[in-house]
């Protein structure tokens, strides 16, 4: 069985990790809806062609960084469960780099937590990635990292419950 | 003291190294070993508003006081997904 929370270099088995999310909690019969999300690499970005990415994290704080969201979730969707996996390595154009699984009672509350919880991984958790294109590379740079930052936290859960 | 220092993404490519060994001072803070870093390495200095830091694979601020045998680490902006 798969972890819940993980990063690894495999590629991502979303039946698999859904099939883990489901079996995790005995009252599963409790839940109406599974919304899953799955990251992928695309060819083009910023204007430019894009031939792979290469994806490293930090992984005993990103892992961290997993278990605060799924706690975030918890508390703002209670019943709510979640699978989260990251792939690192280097993933080539369609690949998928994240799979999220979200189960819950309602599938509104389902779709909000599987959005909050991409919102945040690109906020608080400490994976980067290099992205290989025509003509260079160059390392993406988003968010500052800082999981205290209540107008980020916010802000993603505004964007969850639209 | 001595802590050990890890770099990630293109804060890595700047040191040329993901791990670094650094003396620090008795009362040390997280932001002395980032300003002694940034000597040794100029072009980190202008991540210094956009980093994130954090000791023994927790996040803590600059201002945390570091420990002997502490990891201490350093992120660039971070682009998971």
């Amino acid at each position: 069985m798969n972890p819940l929370l993980a990063i690894g270099r495999d590629p991502l088995d979303l039946q698999g990790i859904a099939a883990s999310l489901d079996a995790s909690d005995a009252d599963s019969g409790r839940d109406g809806a599974v919304v899953s999300f799955l990251g992928l690499v695309r060819n083009h970005n910023l204007g430019r062609s894009v031939r792979y990415l290469e994806y490293e994290a930090y992984e005993p704080l990103a892992l961290k960084a997993f278990e605060r969201i799924l706690r975030e979730i918890t508390e703002r969707w209670p019943g709510a469960r979640l699978a989260l996996h990251h792939r690192i390595g280097r993933l080539d154009i369609g690949e998928a780099s994240v799979a999220i699984v979200v189960r819950s009672p309602h599938r509104g509350d389902a779709y909000a937590a599987c959005r909050y919880a991409i919102e945040r991984i690109k906020q608080i958790v400490p994976i980067w990635k290099r992205e290989f294109f025509e003509g260079g590379d160059v390392w993406i740079e988003g968010a500052t990292a800082d999981p205290d930052d209540e107008r980020a936290r916010a802000e993603a859960e505004r964007i969850a419950c639209v | 003291m001595r802590v050990t220092v890890r770099l990630f993404a293109r804060l890595r490519d700047i040191a040329g190294a993901s791990e670094l060994t650094r003396e620090a001072v008795a009362g040390a803070t997280i932001g002395d070993v980032w300003r002694q870093l940034a000597t040794d390495f100029p072009e980190l200095t202008r991540y210094e508003r956009s980093i994130s830091s954090a000791v023994n694979a927790d996040y803590a601020r600059m201002d945390h006081l570091i420990a002997d045998g502490d990891e201490v680490a350093f992120l660039p902006p971070v682009s998971g997904g």
